[in-house]
């Protein structure tokens, strides 16, 4: 062949490369299965090996003697000194080969029991999942074990390769069997769909060509399953995400953000948004260093530049404004322990989401989940190469979406802190911020939305605020009467209840009723978990307290009602004799008299024993309620 | 509509490592060995951080034995790229006139190459070390960690390697230990080539075949690139047209007969190549498991 035609063809063989798609797939079983005697055949048979691997394998295969004469096509694949000795696979392992129709990826990932974790890294990458079962033993622990982990993260291609059926004399009747029983499991684990194969790797039967020795088995051979099976990137349908791994800052003049796109596609002119700042902007180059482009796709690495400065960092993720994601500081996630040390319930872990690492709480499992039987068992911690369900509490904001829904939005591992080992796999089911369900419990399963709907309410705190003797409880009374006439379920706490109980160790000093507000807070919070509208009768004096009580009940449930009465009116109200005390300095730290009294500046309700009679301020109060849609006016 | 070819996806893929390892750690370096798949390497880095300059420096452990072309085209590309590279070579080795005729290839390689990478480590305080092996190299290899972690002594245990899940790589580590990591894990040299014709990259004129002068010893042809090469009694240097698919000391790298002066032609080679890559390094084949067992010692 001359200079001129080799470097035509071989333009034309790249060109053909290029429109191969690439899978990556792993195989998966109980340890003497034959997955690497199945990934040495794929080898071998698709003339994939150099001279000198075939040279070294007839000799290492003459060494061991293992197959007698014939090739030991295992040792082809097994590459760690100790695991040649041990005869087990004990690592991931990444080999390459092609046809003419695809280029592929094996993961080839270990069977013995021990090695469960390695089995789920492998699953992580893997779009396609071979799970051999020997033919002669049927369905093991392990078969059930990885059908789960495959389930779990989400691998949709399954195939099912019943192996060394030449130890079983080509059996049809055998091999229908354990399908039959294969078939019952994968509906159980939820595996929709899995390719049934009946092979022998040792042999050859099924791998690359039809066996002449199952004429009963009609369909195609494993090698011409691979080439031909369609896989879809379901990242390609989700709505644009990326989390930004680096700012791009060659100069004053320019500011891009690096990342590969997560989901979706990004197009120049598209509106985006950064959370969790949840600023807007708008997308005006897609750098690359080949060329700008116009639009770019999932899995592609590009640097953004937005039209305004907004606050953006490495660890946030940039969405499509039309769709954005959740954003959330609790999660129910399912966890598979990795490390030898068991997990510690309550303590804290890193955590690394997309490109954020946060500090991440974890609590006791809700349950473990028994993988033979696919059941919840009870359980006080995870071990090893167990797997349960938890309630994971993050420092940080963190902005996701359930890998069901998004595969790279709702994963993460967990790292230890002192050890620096990566010691978790978790993946996002929801959010679990919305059902406040108390973490550390067993069974929690009415959460505070039933509770409030069996009421027909949903939960609120009334947080008043204004100078003793303004007229609070006077008004808080009067609609305690109202709601309990309409068939709500409400609750005052007023100072007397609170500082004889509650807070009867505090005194009523500024530090001590910055510790009373918080007491009060929280108790709000739980009574709303429980359903109860609650009311709050409290000077609440200071802007900071009012704040921290609006966080830690939620601002979604949190009406402040400021009772704007003058100093002078309130002390004509007054019936005790309480600020003429004041007045003579026999009691201090008085809202009003020697303590100021900092007015709310956006109070939700705005209320004063001048203006309303105390059933006319209930009634304005009842009458938000409804509007925002607290409760439901009864009829009659 | 666009689509993301085979290539493109291994790109994305190795930009996304480089990106991950610089926002993550102190002090990174990329380690240069001259080779195509350093060549490789250093165009990705250059992709992942554009425009900025890349964020990090590059090193090169100079053996003394490297082929003069290679010193002449590092010399070029730092000039024309400008980029900051540092070259190491063991001052002790030095010393000792180390040399792989008279200490042997093993003592040598240890020597030069293992215990000069260490050094040039500990010096720079480099805390994360970026390398151009692939999973496809070797058997070992296919089971190597992208982030692969090294103890103080830089040292490799197999049983103690993080899981890699996702894309989501944990690089956290204690001061003085260090991370290797193998943007390239996932390419075939098949895919190596490929790259170089589609992006055009330079690389060392080795690779093409070429009238050089050699001697044949135990079955390989090994250059004549300067002197200090000892000429056996009987042997002749004889002109013959060879290439080398692999690069690394002169003494110690098999050349291969060829005609492939251009790389659709070595691509062509490739596609029937009969010997896999690391055949013509001597020192593979110095014990069973060899590599694995300079992996355990601190070698690339």
């Amino acid at each position: 062949m001359n200079i001129q035609n080799a470097e035509i063809s071989v333009e034309k063989y790249i060109n053909d490369q290029e429109k191969k798609s690439l899978l990556r797939f792993i195989t998966c079983g109980s340890v003497d299965d034959g997955k690497s005697t199945l990934i040495g055949r794929l080898l071998y048979e698709s003339k994939l090996l150099f001279e000198d691997q075939i040279t070294a394998l007839e000799a290492d295969s003459i060494k061991s003697g293992t197959q007698g004469d014939g090739i030991d096509f295992a040792l082809l694949v097994d590459g760690l000194a100790s695991e040649r000795e041990q005869g087990i696979t004990i690592d991931v392992a990444y080999r390459f080969f092609s046809t003419k129709a695809r280029k592929f990826i094996v993961i080839d990932t270990p069977g013995h029991e021990q090695y469960t974790r390695n089995m789920a890294t492998g699953a992580s990458q893997a779009q396609l999942a071979i799970l051999l079962i020997d033919a002669r033993l049927g369905l093991s622990t392990q078969t059930k074990r990885h059908s789960y982990i495959i389930k779990s993260l989400g691998v949709n291609q399954v195939v099912v390769a019943v192996n060394k059926m030449d130890l079983v004399n080509y059996s049809q009747n055998h091999y229908n069997e354990i399908i039959a029983e294969y078939t019952e499991f994968a509906k159980k684990v939820g595996i929709k769909n899995f390719k049934a194969i009946p092979i022998s790797a040792l042999k050859g039967d099924n791998v690359i060509k039809k066996s002449t020795r199952m004429p009963w088995y009609k369909s195609k051979a494993l090698m011409n399953y691979l080439d031909t099976v369609s896989f879809d990137n379901l990242q390609t349908s989700q709505p644009f995400r990326m989390h930004v791994q680096w700012v791009n800052r060659p100069n004053s003049d320019f500011r891009g953000f690096s990342g590969r796109i997560t989901s979706g596609q990004i197009q120049v002119g598209d509106k985006v948004t950064a959370l969790p700042s949840g600023y807007e902007s708008r997308v005006t180059k897609i750098i690359s260093m080949d060329a700008d482009l116009e639009i770019a796709l999932p899995n592609e690495s590009i640097t953004l530049c937005l039209a305004d400065e907004i606050d953006l960092s490495r660890g946030d993720t940039l969405c499509s404004s039309v769709d954005t994601p959740k954003i959330s500081d609790r999660f129910k996630a399912n966890i598979l322990w990795m490390s030898e040390d068991d997990m510690q319930p309550g303590q804290t872990y890193l955590m690394k989401i997309g490109t954020r690492i946060t500090n991440a709480t974890v609590m006791k499992p809700k349950y473990a989940i028994d993988i033979n039987t696919l059941t919840h068992i009870s359980a006080k911690t995870l071990k090893l190469n167990e797997t349960g369900v938890c309630i994971i509490n993050t420092d940080q904001k963190v902005v996701f979406e359930p890998y069901t829904v998004n595969k790279e939005m709702g994963n993460f591992i967990l790292i230890n802190r002192l050890t620096n080992s990566t010691v978790a796999m978790g993946i996002i089911e929801q959010d679990a911020k919305a059902t406040s369900i108390e973490l550390s419990t067993d069974k929690l399963s009415i959460d505070r939305d039933l509770r409030a709907g069996q009421k027909n309410q949903m939960p609120v705190t009334l947080w008043y605020t204004g100078l003793k003797w303004s007229g609070k409880t006077f008004i808080a009374n009067a609609l305690d009467r109202k709601l309990f006439a309409n068939g709500n379920h409400s609750f005052i706490i007023d100072s007397n209840s609170t500082w004889k109980g509650l807070s009867e160790d505090l005194n009523y000093e500024d530090a001590d009723r910055t510790e009373n507000s918080r007491r009060v807070a929280q108790v709000c919070d739980m009574m709303n978990n429980a359903g109860l509208i609650v009311q709050t009768c409290f000077t609440s004096s200071f802007l900071s307290e009012r704040r921290t009580a609006k966080k830690t009940i939620g601002e979604d449930n949190f009406i402040e009602i400021y009772v704007n009465t003058p100093l002078e009116v309130a002390e004509a109200q007054d019936m005790t004799g309480f600020y003429k005390k004041a007045r003579r300095g026999e009691i201090s730290n008085i809202a009003g008299i020697d303590l100021k009294y900092e007015p709310p500046l956006y109070p939700d309700i705005v209320l004063g024993s001048q203006t309303h009679s105390y059933e006319e301020a209930a009634d304005i109060i009842f009458n938000e309620l409804i509007k925002r849609g607290f409760i439901k006016k009864l009829s009659n | 509509m666009r689509k993301l070819s085979h290539l493109q996806l291994l790109e994305s893929e190795s930009m996304h490592i480089f990106r991950e390892v610089v926002a993550e750690s102190e002090n990174p370096v990329m380690l240069y060995s001259v080779g195509k798949d350093s060549a490789v390497m250093l165009h990705l880095a250059r992709k992942a951080f554009y425009p900025s300059k890349i964020p990090f420096p590059l090193m090169h452990v100079d053996t003394t034995f490297k082929f003069r072309e290679m010193i002449t085209f590092r010399e070029k590309i730092r000039k024309d790229l400008n980029l900051d590279i540092i070259v190491h070579t063991n001052p002790d080795g030095i010393k000792q006139n180390m040399n792989p005729f008279d200490f042997g290839s093993e003592v040598y390689t240890n020597i030069m190459k293992t215990k000069g990478l260490k050094q040039a480590l500990n010096i720079h305080g480099f805390d994360a070390a970026f390398g151009g092996a692939r999973r496809d190299e070797e058997k070992s290899r296919a089971k190597e960690r992208i982030f692969s972690f090294r103890t103080k002594a830089h040292q490799w245990d197999p049983k103690s390697q993080r899981p890699e899940l996702w894309s989501l790589y944990n690089s956290r580590k204690h001061i003085g230990e260090s991370i290797r990591v193998f943007p390239l894990s996932n390419w075939t040299e098949f895919d190596i080539w490929q790259y170089i014709y589609q992006e055009k990259i330079p690389i060392v004129p080795l690779y093409f075949a070429k009238k050089r002068p050699v001697v044949e010893r135990n079955g390989s042809l090994i250059m004549v690139d300067d002197e200090r090469l000892p000429l056996f009694a009987g042997e002749e240097p004889t002109m013959r047209n060879i290439r080398f698919r692999t690069l690394g000391c002169y003494p110690l790298t098999g050349a291969q007969i060829s005609n492939a002066t251009t790389l659709p032609q070595i691509i062509q080679e490739t596609m029937i190549a009969k010997f896999s890559e690391r055949q013509g390094r001597v020192i593979d084949h110095d014990q069973n498991a060899s590599m694995e067992k300079k992996k355990r010692e601190g070698y690339f």
